[in-house]
């Protein structure tokens, strides 16, 4: 947090400076109008009041300015923070992996990049404009009280004490409860969000109603909180109130004893009680701004909890090597893996070897994962045993960025991002020419449906891309796989919304124009890895086979079900 | 203006709140108007050695520390009611807008950024309440406050009191000015915040694209560009609301001025004693403070208001059609008749034209053709979710533009193309459409859908709980917890599309196995690629660019050479 304090270093010292300068002019102007009924108002002098008049104008031009420039340095100091925080946050969840990303959840960090940092954003501004102005009114106070009378000013000191623990009391249980409202106000969010992105099964199964009631409960459970947290900041003012004038009353009762037997004036008592209104209205704007320190309090520990994450996978310790082409494309060795803190291993023992520029199938049943093994090729996840190498190099040896430019994926679930065709094809290579971009749409066969639109490759796509049909996402991703050309290709189930006929003009386009590129093609369809250079079954995590197509059919079980599963056996044997 | 007086009719529901909280207002801020003056008359007892008058003095404590404390209690009831007001008043402003989206027609949700829609439920509501909090508190004290004071100038001197007044309004002017352009600037700031909110979802929620083509520093890029636009605007944004208070304390220490200056030519001049004119100016102080309140609420005020207007914005948006006044199904026994059915997604291009299909009860009838002819739209219509733009869906003679939403979509189960699931146990997503499903029932569907083994391997088996998106669970598991979840309702007709797609041959076919006997004496329409899924369906129809152009039975098709048979074909395509 130190570092945002040093970015704007020069506002939050000018800033509060000139509040100060202001305040202290603040504090001239009952000496002006004492030097008036002192001066002026005995000797009759009008013109000598009048001066002092252009006087307290000139004091309250430059209290006027003084404070502006405050003011400003404030809003420049508070947005500016705001926007390093959001940018820092962005940056930071960017470099997450998949994993930690799901263990905050989307609808939180978003709520975090937003929501808290308006929260800190408002307590920065607080800070500037108010940080030296009560605390100096009530210093001051004190100080010209206890110069006045010593003993009296011990009702200052208890009342002081008093109001403080009162203070501290409120402000401790107030944390946790900011803190327990950003939490349902999460909650919240992440119900509406379920609700836009799944609104078409939540109407089919008729369950607004349901959706409503669970939106009403959360609702209910957010106002309550803020309800119960919002009541007890409303304790502090009256409160103080309170406490401060019934000292008031105390200095009443004793300063009258004291006026009697001569110890103190009837001007000094009433000094006394101005001071002790000036404390009295400092305290209650300063606790205040302390109620708004406290929930910014809360949103700060959830901003720094984003920050100071500790990401495992990470490339820094990469030597950041380059590929070796004269070595295998990938290498799996020994690789086991399971998902988080679970037991279960997801993958176990694979060991295989794929050259470059072979296409490799893999299949297997639901959730014996195969997109396991993609997963690793593309790094989002670590292995947990074995050794993972990419021409020649381990795996972890490679910067992200060298990593993810050599190998390109079509995951199972097709993500578009709102902007134009074109915009998301240069997702996958920025520095695309008009060719590569034309040549990609040709070959993930996406050329004829983009050319018929009015606007081609202009055309906007909305978020989660529902004006085009899933065939067509499905299509466009691969396009934007193949528009970097990358030096390995893996397509998880890349062509389950497409029918047979594109799905073979797909494979044929690729084995025309990829040359030299590897290609990893898993899937449920035996047509579709049927003529790759190798098959690797995978059953419940393990390798259960490895070769060609005939040989697996001849010799491995699984495969030989998988087969007839789909086709018929004369179908089979007429390749 | 409009937009306040909407904003009150939400509040207006709370009206005992707000009547007590201004009453409670009222007796609070006059009682702690009489600190100073029993405060002045304790001080006057105190005259001197000797002379003080302790009876008054014990008298005139007694009657302060009751003021003292009757105040408090009622500054801490108006703090309570206030707190309630503004809290309710976004309750309820957040389960309209909820409701509202259900109302809302799918194109619309379709096409509006979603983080949009999530940044004006959580925090333009907030900003609307804290508005509302803020104004709510202050305005009413600051209007008291001003009655009470002016009262008690009037009493001492006319003359002055009527300068006070007249050059008071001054700063309401100033405050005005500022509060329009302010206003501007909120509303082009909360348009930001949206925009920024809405691309921070899209880039967190596709964070796996984001990584797999190194994204992230264009992701970056973008961020900061919204984030610095946003800022530039909301640093004047906060300028100009920050600017009220010092302008109109600059305002205020002009009329003090002129107080003293004009106060004092009138000591001079005999017409009003040196006490008078000190009571005056503590009191113009008093009476000054609450008009810098009041012009700073009112800057503040803007912000909320241009967020109340967003919120608003939503909930004006045109709904679908209403479902009153129509009726249920019943007894539905599956005949679907599409007669002359044309859709368009945009005005100018028909995406479907003259349809005609009849599915008679307990027919299973397949839709096949090449990605994006209208099959998912197809559906999209019978389901309602979209309007036909013209000729008439009917289910059993009844069209269904007649019938209510709820019970049309209930006669339907449905699997779609994108697996949706909620936040929640595996449990849960099964039960979602059957109330209070038990426990039995829900593990009897997941067999039937083959679900059953993988979840009872997960940790927590059925009490697994699926993050977000489902992201823990691959595409094919996801998939048969919504198969189960249909297998659960036991619906008398069928909507599946390619609702097998991600799950490999095997499984698929024992799930056929359970769905033919779903689907038995059931109308069924069957949306795939997998011809081994469609072989025996009742009618095949043949779609392409929108219309039918083929139909019959898998072998009538194939003997017809042509597009059925080419497509049939392909998939023994060499590649």
């Amino acid at each position: 947090m130190k570092k945002y304090f040093r970015l704007y270093r020069l506002q939050f010292i000018m800033g509060p400076a000139f509040k100060l300068a202001e305040a202290i002019l603040e504090l001239l102007v009952p000496l002006v109008v004492a030097r008036i009924i002192d001066r002026g108002i005995p000797s009759g002098d009008k013109a000598y009041i009048f001066k002092m008049g252009g006087l307290l104008f000139l004091l309250a031009f430059f209290g006027v300015v003084f404070a502006l420039i405050c003011q400003y340095c404030a809003a420049v100091a508070q947005q500016g923070v705001g926007t390093e925080l959001r940018n820092d946050l962005f940056r930071k969840i960017n470099k997450m992996s998949l994993s930690d990303i799901q263990r905050f959840g989307t609808a939180s960090l978003t709520t975090r990049i937003t929501n808290d940092v308006t929260q800190i954003q408002s307590a920065v501004a607080m800070l500037i404009r108010l940080v030296f102005r009560s605390p100096f009114l009530i210093a001051g106070s004190l100080i010209m009280a206890m110069l006045l009378d010593l003993k009296m000013s011990v009702i200052f000191i208890a009342a002081a004490v008093i109001v403080s623990v009162i203070l501290y009391i409120i402000l401790s249980k107030s944390l946790p409860m900011f803190k327990k409202i950003q939490s349902a106000l999460d909650r919240l969010s992440l119900i509406v969000k379920d609700n836009l992105s799944g609104v078409r099964v939540v109407r089919a199964f008729s369950k607004t109603d349901f959706e409503k009631e669970k939106f009403q409960n959360s609702n209910e459970d957010l106002t309550k909180k803020s309800v119960k947290a919002g009541n007890l900041s409303a304790l502090l003012n009256p409160l103080t109130f309170a406490v401060l004038n019934t000292a008031i009353v105390l200095i009443l009762h004793f300063g009258g004893i004291k006026v009697n037997t001569g110890s103190l004036s009837q001007g000094q008592l009433l000094a006394f009680t101005n001071y002790m209104t000036q404390i009295l209205l400092s305290i209650i704007v300063f606790s205040n701004v302390i109620v708004i320190f406290t929930k910014a309090g809360a949103s700060v520990s959830r901003v720094k909890e984003v920050l100071e994450y500790s990401i495992e996978l990470t490339d820094d310790n990469a030597v950041d090597c380059k590929p070796d082409f004269s070595f295998p494309a990938v290498e799996f060795d020994g690789v086991g893996f399971s998902y988080g803190e679970s037991e279960k291993k997801v993958l176990e023992n694979i060991t295989f070897k794929i050259n470059k520029g072979e296409t490799i199938g893999i299949i297997g049943g639901t959730g014996s994962g195969k997109t396991s093994i993609a997963n690793l090729i593309m790094r989002f996840y670590d292995a947990d045993e074995g050794e993972i190498r990419l021409f020649g190099n381990n795996i972890k040896d490679y910067k992200f960025e060298t990593l993810r430019k050599l190998v390109h994926t079509v995951p199972q679930k097709n993500t578009l991002f709102s902007g134009t065709i074109k915009e998301n094809l240069l997702v996958g290579n920025e520095n695309a020419t008009q060719a590569e971009l034309e040549k990609a749409l040709l070959v993930s066969q996406s050329a004829e449906f983009v050319n018929s639109k009015p606007e081609g490759m202009d055309t906007y796509i909305n978020q989660d891309s529902k004006n085009l049909s899933g065939g067509q996402r499905q299509r466009l991703c691969i396009a934007r796989a193949l528009a970097g050309n990358p030096e390995i290709i893996i397509l998880d189930d890349a062509s389950s919304a497409l029918d047979y006929a594109t799905d073979a003009k797909l494979r044929k386009a690729f084995a025309t124009e990829l040359y030299g590129t590897t290609v990893i093609l898993i899937s449920q369809r035996v047509n579709t890895v049927k003529n790759a250079d190798k098959i690797i079954v995978i059953d419940d995590g393990e390798i259960a086979g490895l070769g060609k197509h005939a040989e697996l059919f001849d010799n491995n079980e699984i495969y030989r079900e998988i087969c007839l599963s789909q086709l018929s056996e004369s179908e089979v044997a007429g390749v | 203006m409009k937009t306040l007086l909407r904003l009150y009719r939400y509040a207006r529901k709370f009206r005992a709140h707000i009547i007590l909280s201004i009453v409670a207002a009222f007796i609070g801020i006059l009682l702690s108007l009489l600190v100073p003056v029993l405060i002045g008359k304790g001080v006057d007892c105190a005259v001197g050695v000797n002379k003080v008058d302790f009876d008054t003095l014990k008298l005139i404590c007694l009657e302060l520390l009751c003021a003292v404390l009757a105040s408090a209690f009622f500054q801490w009831l108006m703090g309570y009611c206030s707190n309630k007001l503004s809290y309710k008043t976004a309750q309820s402003l957040r389960n309209d807008v909820f409701e509202k989206l259900n109302r809302l027609p799918l194109s619309f949700i379709d096409l509006k950024s979603h983080g949009d829609i999530i940044n004006s439920v959580t925090t333009d509501i907030d900003i609307v309440s804290t508005g509302l909090l803020q104004g709510f508190t202050q305005v009413i004290s600051g209007v008291v406050t001003i009655l009470g004071t002016l009262i008690f100038m009037f009493i001492i001197n006319p003359f002055i009191a009527l300068v006070v007044v007249l050059l008071t309004p001054l700063s309401f002017f100033m405050a005005s000015i500022i509060a329009k352009r302010a206003h501007r600037k909120y509303t082009q700031q909360a348009k930001l915040r949206g925009e920024l909110t809405g691309f921070a979802l899209e880039m967190i929620d596709g964070a796996q694209v984001v990584s797999a083509f190194n994204y992230e520093k264009e992701s970056i890029k973008k961020y900061e560009k919204l984030n610095k636009d946003w800022e530039k605007v909301g640093v004047i944004a906060h300028f100009y609301s920050a600017m009220t208070n010092p302008l109109t304390r600059f305002v205020n220490a002009l009329v003090y001025a002129a107080v003293a200056v004009f106060g004092g030519t009138l000591v001079v001049g005999g017409t009003i004693t040196v006490g008078a004119l000190a009571s005056f100016l503590a009191y113009c102080s008093q009476y000054t403070k609450p008009f810098n309140e009041i012009s700073a609420v009112i800057a503040e005020f803007q912000n909320a208001l241009s967020s109340a207007q967003r919120v608003f914005d939503l909930l004006d948006e045109a709904e679908q059609s209403s479902d009153a006044n129509l009726k249920k199904l019943e007894n539905v026994k599956g005949e679907i008749e599409l007669k002359d059915v044309s859709f368009s997604y945009t005005q100018d291009k028909p995406f479907i034209e003259n349809l005609n299909i009849l599915a008679k009860s307990g027919q299973t009838v397949a839709l096949v053709g090449p990605t994006g002819c209208g099959k998912t739209t197809l559906i999209n219509l019978l389901m309602r979710f979209y309007e036909v733009s013209g000729g008439e869906i009917k289910i059993d003679g009844n069209s269904i533009a007649d019938i209510t939403r709820q019970s049309l979509r209930s006669q339907f189960g449905m699997v779609l193309q994108d697996t949706w699931l909620f936040s929640g146990t595996i449990f849960d997503n099964i039960a979602y459409g059957k109330e209070n499903a038990s426990y039995d029932e829900v593990v009897e569907a997941a067999k039937k859908a083959y679900a059953h083994s993988f979840i009872v391997r997960l940790p927590d088996g059925y009490n697994t709980v699926i993050t977000g998106n489902g992201d823990n669970l691959s595409q094919g598991q996801r998939q048969l917890i919504c198969i189960a979840r249909v297998m659960l309702l036991n619906p008398p007709m069928l909507i599946l599309d390619e609702a097998t797609s991600s799950i490999d041959t095997m499984t698929e076919i024992r799930i056929q196995k359970a769905f033919s006997v779903l689907m038995k004496g059931r109308t069924s329409f069957i949306v795939a690629h997998r011809l081994s899924t469609i072989k025996n369906a009742d009618i095949i129809l043949v779609m392409k660019d929108g219309k039918i152009i083929e139909q019959g039975t898998h072998k009538e098709l194939l003997a017809q050479n042509g597009f059925y048979s080419e497509l049939y074909n392909s998939q023994f395509a060499i590649y």
